[in-house]
């Protein structure tokens, strides 16, 4: 469904150009749910970006359903966006619209008439239930519920793909499975194809079906999560063993910070 | 006194009317006007949606320049521009082609002001669901700034109620211009004190008005 081919992507930044991504090639099957997990600075979020050239890559191609979207002209690209949603850490959410005029707007962006916008939107956020909250202004609702309705703006154009850049990061640990059972839902009932960036582990081993790490713009590994109830199985790096333990060790004898700093090479000794 | 008052009380009216004529013909020009021109000074500046450097540092210059005359310069050095526009140099009518040049770059400073405050978020959200930029500025910064520039509408009208009582050295009339005639050239000090009331009333009103637009549309809350 998704073809990501050798690709890199550079900023020019005022130590000279720096490459977020480098030289990533991922394949993402149709209908799966595919994790990309790594710290920040990892360049996760710019790959996600690369998927609907939010970030133009600055080499390689991304294949979307087929189509290589770096090849698209502006105007086919936004056309082809309206088959890829989006969701975001910080929601996104218009704050003057209410939770139907913000679903209502992938929908006028998809050039859709006005009465099928409204008939779409409540469908959409009957969805993700939250009929009852059509006429609510973000700020009164809570950060699951904005979630919820980012997910139905997202979903009201019918996408095959949905992005979704750390979704659950802004919110608390319950809204989190919350959260994630609506997208399993979707990728379940209409078979839409998932891709989640997130530096937290059991998001990444609640939700994916696979899963690439990040680290310093490459995939350094990646791995099917049913091998994780393999016995016997274990990340090959190092980044992907500490993902995988998902644990925060601290070293209490005082003088942890200063040596944990060491090893990470933060500072020198 | 208030036999004085009362025998200028219609001079009191039509300066009245000459200020509000000033102020309801100036503030929604410089807001039809200022508000393209500040929707592309945010648009091609280095944080906006099509970064045109040298455009920009143009259109920079070119308000910046017309921000730098004071009022009372520009009145003047504009008078052929007014001739041109209005077919006279002297009443309200010439008042109000130097008052709304001058609007209009103040107003599109407010417009990129207000746009450039509401973060990168829902622009990017919006591009991500194949919003042109168009859309993106009509649907979402706009829909996303009115409150802020109903507030800067305001502020602006405050602003200008003070601009207007230059008016009357070009003839334009105007309650400010009533207060200095009377009160300050011919030491009518109750005459002065009234114009000055009606200048508080007024700008109280506008105030008052635009705070509570502003709070109506505000969702944030």
């Amino acid at each position: 469904m998704i073809e990501i081919q050798n690709v890199s992507t550079s900023f020019a930044s005022a130590a000279g150009p720096f490459t977020a991504v480098d030289d990533v090639s991922l394949h993402i099957r149709r209908g799966t749910i595919q994790g990309i997990i790594g710290f920040s600075g990892a360049g996760k979020s710019t790959l996600l970006r690369n998927i609907n050239l939010l970030e133009r890559p600055t080499s390689g191609r991304v294949l979307v359903d087929g189509v290589d979207l770096v090849t698209l002209s502006d105007a086919e690209l936004r056309t082809k966006r309206h088959d890829i949603g989006m969701i975001f850490q910080h929601f996104n959410l218009l704050n003057n619209l209410t939770a139907q005029e913000n679903v209502e707007l992938s929908l006028k962006f998809a050039g859709v008439g006005k009465a099928e916008r409204r008939r779409r939107a409540a469908e959409t956020l009957e969805i993700v239930d939250l009929a009852d909250k059509a006429g609510t202004y973000p700020a009164k609702l809570s950060g699951g519920q904005k979630q919820r309705v980012a997910i139905a703006r997202a979903l009201a154009t019918g996408p095959k793909v949905l992005l979704c850049d750390e979704p659950t990061s802004a919110v608390d640990p319950r809204t989190t499975s919350s959260v994630l059972q609506y997208l399993a839902d979707v990728n379940a009932e209409f078979g839409i194809t998932i891709v989640v960036v997130t530096h937290e582990m059991n998001v990444i081993k609640a939700i994916a079906d696979n899963v690439a790490v990040m680290e310093e713009g490459r995939v350094v590994e990646q791995f099917d999560l049913a091998e994780l109830q393999r016995p016997g199985f274990h990340p090959a790096t190092s980044i992907g063993r500490y993902l995988v333990s998902d644990e925060i060790q601290l070293d209490r004898s005082g003088r942890g910070a200063h040596t944990t700093a060491a090893s990470e090479g933060l500072i020198n000794v | 006194m208030f036999d004085r008052i009362l025998e200028v009380l219609p001079e009191i009216g039509v300066a009245m009317g000459q200020t509000l004529t000033m102020l309801l013909v100036a503030i929604p020009l410089a807001v039809l006007l200022g508000t393209p021109l500040g929707v592309l000074l945010y648009t091609i500046g280095p944080n906006g949606l099509k970064h045109r450097p040298k455009l920009h540092r143009v259109l920079d210059g070119l308000v910046n320049l017309l921000r730098s005359f004071p009022f009372l310069i520009l009145l003047i050095a504009i008078i052929p521009v007014t001739r041109f526009i209005v077919g006279t140099t002297i009443g309200t009518a010439a008042v109000i082609v130097p008052l709304t040049l001058n609007a209009i770059p103040y107003f599109a400073r407010f417009v990129e002001q207000n746009l450039s405050q509401l973060g990168g978020g829902v622009v990017e959200a919006a591009r991500s669901m194949g919003a042109s930029r168009s859309q993106i500025v009509r649907d979402v910064l706009i829909v996303e700034a009115k409150p802020g520039l109903v507030s800067s509408i305001t502020i602006m009208t405050v602003s200008f109620i003070s601009y207007s009582a230059m008016a009357g050295l070009v003839g334009g009339g105007g309650i400010g211009d009533f207060a200095i005639r009377y009160g300050y050239y011919r030491y009518e000090t109750p005459l002065m004190i009234t114009a000055i009331v009606l200048m508080i009333l007024l700008v109280t009103i506008v105030q008052l008005g635009g705070s509570y637009v502003a709070r109506r549309l505000d969702k944030r809350l």
